[in-house]
């Protein structure tokens, strides 16, 4: 298992990808874009009608997020991520179009695994429930299409060091299995 | 005969899920204390100090612990020498959930038609209420917000008497280990054994409301806490799986008498973001 410690910036190169393995940590700067169930139907749909995506998103990355409503003084409302899993269904065809992050919490299915090996993009995990700790990484965020869907809308936001960690690589390395393998015993009485 | 004004209840409803979601409890805060001196995976213990930390940044700003502020249930124990006055109880509930989400910067994640077009409420009503009728003249108002991703991983098991309590532990671990990094472990899970198809499940969410590491007061179903416990922790799916001994922070069983062809047993996980706040009026 892989623990390294990173300082990545975006978009993502192609030496980034390369160095990143499963099991590292990784301090995120720059501009990511935040999309879950509701925008990623609408960017597929506009994709299958030849229309373009609301933003650039060639190696760039996308992070599983509705936030809550920011109080006075907060750039964005708490802001951990949601379960990857329900964008599996999406996550291939974004990728062919040239994204190379995602950002979420929990497995994802074999397509999607295959695909990041494909098209060279790399799946990262920040801590689900951790949305206060996390909000304090992201210095501004706005709103830059689908405005109606509230929480689901696109945003682009501007973070800093924000923490997350690595668990699919481009290499077929998988941190949820490792670490059962490491720490799952079977003998249990 | 005692009234009880629905103004109160609005009240008490906007308060509570404010604070609910602002406060995590102090058992769940001390449970993830204890399960940071416990894990052995250096990831795992680094997971849950930041969860930690999160917990006590939310409390300090008075901001969600967690984005997904979830659906809300509400548990109402109303006595049945209660008059409720000034209009509707359940409406009196949803409004008391429409200026709690509005006022304390909550996220609204309901959404009116399920299968369809999904279109958010954007006051985060309507709540999810199970109303018991009990002796007395009092009003206790529970208020439960339930992450969708936790929820998401629900299972029920209409098994078999022969199963017997292999046939549980199977079916558990089975729940838990499916469920694996999805509902944001450590987790608590809650099981509910017997009654219904409905009942079961109900039991299984009930038991999410006892303190945590609380144990069931029949010693069988205890020993069962335990082993499950035990078991759950041997996944080794650890704090959000990244690998640890920590999946679960604890397990609870309720039980219910069932029908002699039945064996139901519902699994509701709750994420370690467990939050709940109570009010007797």
């Amino acid at each position: 298992m892989s623990m390294k410690k990173w300082n990545i910036t975006t978009p993502l190169d192609g030496k980034t990808i390369e160095k990143l393995k499963a099991g590292d940590q990784v301090l995120i700067t720059g501009t990511i874009y935040s999309a879950r169930d509701a925008a990623h139907k609408r960017m597929v749909e506009a994709l299958d009608k030849g229309e373009e995506l609301p933003f650039v998103i060639r190696n760039q990355i996308i992070y599983y997020m509705g936030p809550a409503p920011a109080r006075p003084g907060w750039s964005i409302g708490p802001a951990g991520p949601t379960t990857s899993g329900r964008m599996d269904s999406y996550a291939p065809r974004l990728m062919a179009e040239g994204l190379k992050g995602m950002i979420g919490k929990g497995n994802r299915n074999q397509s999607v695994k295959d695909a990041m090996k494909k098209y060279r993009a790399v799946y990262f995990a920040a801590i689900g429930g951790a949305g206060a700790l996390i909000a304090k990484s992201i210095k501004k965020a706005e709103v830059i299409a689908y405005e109606d869907l509230g929480a689901e809308a696109i945003r682009v936001l501007q973070v800093e060091n924000f923490p997350a960690t690595v668990i699919n690589d481009i290499y077929g390395g998988d941190l949820y299995e490792q670490g059962r393998e490491k720490y799952g015993t079977s003998a249990v009485s | 005969m005692r009234t009880i004004e629905t103004k109160e209840i609005v009240e008490a409803v906007s308060r509570l899920s404010q604070e609910a979601n602002f406060f995590l409890p102090e058992d769940v805060l001390d449970a993830l204390k204890q399960a940071c001196i416990a894990e052995i995976s250096p990831i795992g213990r680094q997971t849950l100090n930041q969860i930690i930390e999160n917990a006590i940044l939310a409390k300090e700003e008075q901001i969600a612990i967690c984005q997904d502020c979830g659906t809300i249930v509400i548990y109402l124990e109303v006595g049945q020498d209660v008059h409720i006055s000034g209009g509707d109880l359940y409406a009196a509930i949803n409004e008391g959930v429409r200026q709690g989400y509005a006022n304390g910067y909550l996220r609204k994640s309901m959404v009116r038609q399920p299968f369809s077009s999904r279109i958010n409420t954007r006051d985060n009503t309507p709540a999810i209420i199970h109303t018991d009728i009990v002796p007395g003249d009092r009003l206790k108002i529970i208020v439960m917000p339930k992450g969708g991703g936790s929820e998401n991983m629900s299972r029920l098991f209409m098994l078999a008497p022969s199963d017997g309590r292999k046939g549980i532990i199977d079916a558990v671990i089975r729940a838990v280990d499916e469920a694996g990094s999805n509902p944001c472990p450590p987790v608590i899970v809650g099981v509910g054994i017997g009654g219904t198809a409905e009942k079961a499940m109900g039991l299984a969410k009930q038991a999410l409301l006892r303190n945590i590491g609380e144990p069931n007061p029949d010693a069988e179903v205890n020993a069962l806490e335990k082993e499950l416990l035990k078991r759950v922790n041997a996944l080794g799916i650890g704090p959000q799986g990244f690998g640890g001994k920590i999946t679960a922070l604890a397990v609870h069983i309720e039980t219910f008498p069932t029908h002699i062809a039945s064996m139901p047993l519902a699994v509701n996980l709750q994420c370690h973001v467990a939050r709940h706040k109570e009010i007797v009026l």
